[in-house]
């Protein structure tokens, strides 16, 4: 079973989320992460997710999100591709020694302090998801308190867009 | 003008004539602005289930959305069944529910659902209109989605106050929908693929589902050219007509042995408007085990692939591919593979067996000779319609109405009514069960109301049929809770308290008679067939099973 990232460009309409999570829950698609946000062009919003499937579950992924009519298009990012998760972790800390200890790990994975308290920090992380578990791994030995992670967002690399022009061939 | 008013007007500009439906408070302000017009036909169904079923029995025959109208709350989740039903077979409806006020809307009040919300799953769209001037846009594009490309349910969720609201807009001409572009026609390439492959096979068979029942008359002619031996699934029946000499029956669970056998013995399969379900594939790995080439034509990308490989994919128009078959097409050299395929229907074709009692499948058949398989035929769910699948002859495309993806038990009537509305001058003969029957049988007082002549067949085993075969068959005979017989009630006598003549047929000599009596009745009759209580359907393909495993005969006959 392979990791698909795969974009989606909706119309901004009221539920089109649920239709998409509940189509998904439905059909029995196995759903990493999700993200969604608005993008550049008006009424449209742009949602990524990861799924983990062979070719033909993929190929259904796909064929199921255009048959909705309010999805505009539907792309799997399985050329070159960059993908990015927000993170931020809050962990528990103890001593002047933790803290300088946290701050190499932080550098090492280029995450920011963001908040600083008595007993506890916060980073900000970004990155591929792997980095980021991997960043959450480290500082399990330090306590984790409380993460909150976007989901994946992707994009292909080079040129290639994700077009609203191109006719959607489905029901 | 207002909103209600401008739903009419936009139904009307769709080409709606009828309307299924049944009112209640929060739908009120749109019956208000009915009773004021004169082109537009409302049936009155005595419960909300039977408009939605109403409506596809109507789009089913006639080829037209149909529509179906219920209240808030508990009169759209009446409908709930009916959209589900019609999702399954991709028939094409418009359901219309009123909804409470938007200022309410999430509050809890009074016969309020979130009706949007319990249907997004069984619906190929939906709608909640919350401002006046969307309605016209909505009205057209709920019909364009419902129609096309795949056809489904699509629904349109009315709050009251948007009903009651000032409507000063225009109406659209077309729709424009970017998420929605269904394919029209079909791509040439792949079907050059097709014809190509079609004559390089040695095995071919055609197979048709319910969305070929729009591409008929090409299909035909397709099959006149090429001599394909030809299977339609219960969707598909009728779009080759039964006697065609190259129709083999039913594929399936409870298909003939020579569909059967040719599809397990095929090379080519060329499927036209059906998505290979698992009551037609059994068990997908057995499932033709020769098979070199699947060409799968359906106008939904989704179906392609869905449950088969297709070698040859072909997204596209049912009709227009085939047209383009038809017109490519040449006799195909196939003397061997007909040779076998007769011996096969010579070996075990469709038996009736040998009893002194009144049998489902010999009314079935008497009323199929009387007709000449000309009917609209209507079923239920159950033996009785596995019978009616396999004894009817049914000739014309639009002609058998059966509740198959859901499989829903008291479709028949109200799917009656509908296609008795659809197509007022013809034969709309119902096979019912006594168990399918008694889910709606409230609709009587529908036929009654509108004198429509629908002739109603009560196959009467007392019982639940079909779940009792399977009690007989694999759960060693323990008949849990399938005995209905102690308790139906007296069918011809509830037909006369509804005002509809009626009569019970309990011996075979009464057959010829009976059928006679029931297609001679100008207007509505119901006939009580008392038929042998425990029948079986043969041949079945156990569930999950492939065609080496079919059982022919009833296992007890076959015992010493
Ligand atoms: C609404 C609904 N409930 C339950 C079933 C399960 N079921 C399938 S066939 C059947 C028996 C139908 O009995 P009847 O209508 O008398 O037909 P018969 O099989 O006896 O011909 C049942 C209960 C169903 N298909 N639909
Ligand atoms: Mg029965």
């Amino acid at each position: 079973m392979k990791r698909h990232l795969v974009s989606v460009l909706v119309e901004d309409h009221p539920r089109v989320l649920t239709r998409i999570t509940s189509m998904f829950a439905r059909r029995g698609f196995n759903i990493d992460s999700l993200a969604v946000g608005r993008t550049h062009l008006p009424g449209v919003s742009r949602i990524s997710f990861v799924v983990y499937g062979d070719d033909r579950t993929i190929e259904q992924v796909e064929k199921q999100l255009n048959r909705l009519i309010e999805v505009l298009k539907v792309v799997d990012h399985d050329g070159p591709r960059l993908e990015r998760e927000l993170a931020l972790v809050k962990v528990r800390v103890e001593g002047i020694e933790e803290r300088l200890e946290l701050k190499e790990i932080a550098e090492a994975f280029r995450a920011r302090i963001v908040d600083v308290a008595r007993s506890a920090l916060t980073f900000e992380v970004s990155g591929h998801p792997a980095k980021i578990d991997r960043f959450i791994e480290e500082l399990t030995h330090y306590g984790v308190l409380e993460t909150m992670r976007t989901g994946a967002l992707g994009m292909d690399r080079g040129e290639r867009v994700l077009k609203l022009r191109a006719r959607k061939e489905a029901i | 003008m207002t909103g209600a008013e401008a739903v009419l007007e936009a139904l009307r500009r769709q080409g709606v004539e009828v309307i299924f439906g049944h009112p209640g408070g929060a739908i009120m302000p749109v019956y208000d602005a009915l009773y004021k017009r004169r082109d537009l036909h409302h049936v009155l169904v005595r419960h909300e289930q039977a408009a939605g079923h109403a409506a596809a029995g109507y789009a089913r025959a006639s080829g037209r959305v149909g529509v179906a109208m219920a209240t808030s709350g508990p009169g759209a989740l009446n409908l709930v069944t009916a959209l589900a039903d019609a999702m399954m077979d991709a028939t094409p409806v418009v359901a219309i529910t009123g909804q409470v006020p938007t200022a309410v809307v999430g509050t809890d009040a009074f016969q309020e659902a979130d009706v949007t919300g319990v249907t997004m799953p069984i619906t190929k769209h939906n709608y909640l209109v919350t401002d006046v001037h969307d309605l016209p846009r909505v009205v057209a594009e709920a019909f364009y989605i419902a129609a096309t490309g795949r056809p489904g349910p699509v629904l349109i969720d009315l709050p009251k106050d948007v009903q009651n609201a000032e409507f000063t807009g225009s109406f659209p001409e077309a729709v424009d929908l970017p998420g929605y572009k269904p394919v029209q026609k079909g791509h040439p390439r792949q079907v050059e693929k097709a014809l190509a492959a079609l004559r390089a096979a040695e095995r071919p068979v055609l197979m048709v589902g319910g969305g070929a029942q729009g591409a008929a008359e090409p299909i035909r002619r397709l099959v006149e050219r090429s001599g394909i031996p030809a299977i339609g699934t219960l969707q598909g029946l009728g779009v080759v007509a039964a006697d065609d000499p190259r129709f083999l029956g039913m594929p399936g669970m409870h298909g003939t042995y020579a569909a059967n056998q040719a599809i397990h013995q095929a090379d080519l399969i060329l499927g036209i408007g059906l998505r290979f379900d698992d009551r037609v594939t059994g068990d997908l790995s057995r499932f033709a085990p020769k098979l070199r080439t699947l060409i799968h034509v359906n106008i939904d990308p989704a179906e392609i692939g869905k449950v088969l490989k297709a070698h040859i994919p072909l997204v596209g128009d049912a009709a227009w591919v085939a047209e383009r078959l038809a017109e490519g097409a040449e006799p195909l050299a196939i003397e061997d593979w007909w040779r076998q395929i007769r011996a096969w229907q010579q070996a075990h074709p469709l038996r009736i067996p040998e009893r002194p009692e009144l049998q489902s499948q010999e009314v079935i058949r008497a009323f199929g000779e009387a007709t000449g398989g000309e009917a609209v035929v209507v079923t239920g769910v159950g033996q009785h319609q596995m019978f009616a699948a396999q004894f009817y002859p049914v000739k014309r495309p639009r002609s058998f109405l059966t509740s198959g993806g859901l499989g829903t038990m008291g479709f028949g009537l109200p799917a009656a009514i509908g296609a008795q509305v659809a197509r007022p001058g013809e034969t709309v003969l119902l096979f019912d069960g006594d168990g399918s029957f008694q889910m709606t049988l409230q609709e009587l007082a529908t036929v009654a109301k509108y004198r429509l002549p629908v002739k109603i067949v009560i196959l009467n085993n007392g019982f639940l049929g079909m779940v009792r075969q399977w009690q007989d068959l694999f759960y060693d005979d323990r008949y849990s809770e399938v005995f209905l017989a102690d308790s139906n009630p007296d069918f011809v006598k509830l037909a006369e308290a509804y005002g509809l003549p009626a009569l019970r047929v309990e011996a075979k000599d009464e057959l010829p008679g009976a059928v006679a009596r029931v297609l001679e009745s100008e207007g509505p009759v119901v006939a009580d067939f008392r038929v042998v209580p425990e029948e079986g359907v043969f041949p079945m393909i156990p569930a999950g099973g492939s065609a080496e495993e079919m059982i022919l005969e009833p296992p007890k006959e076959v015992e010493p």
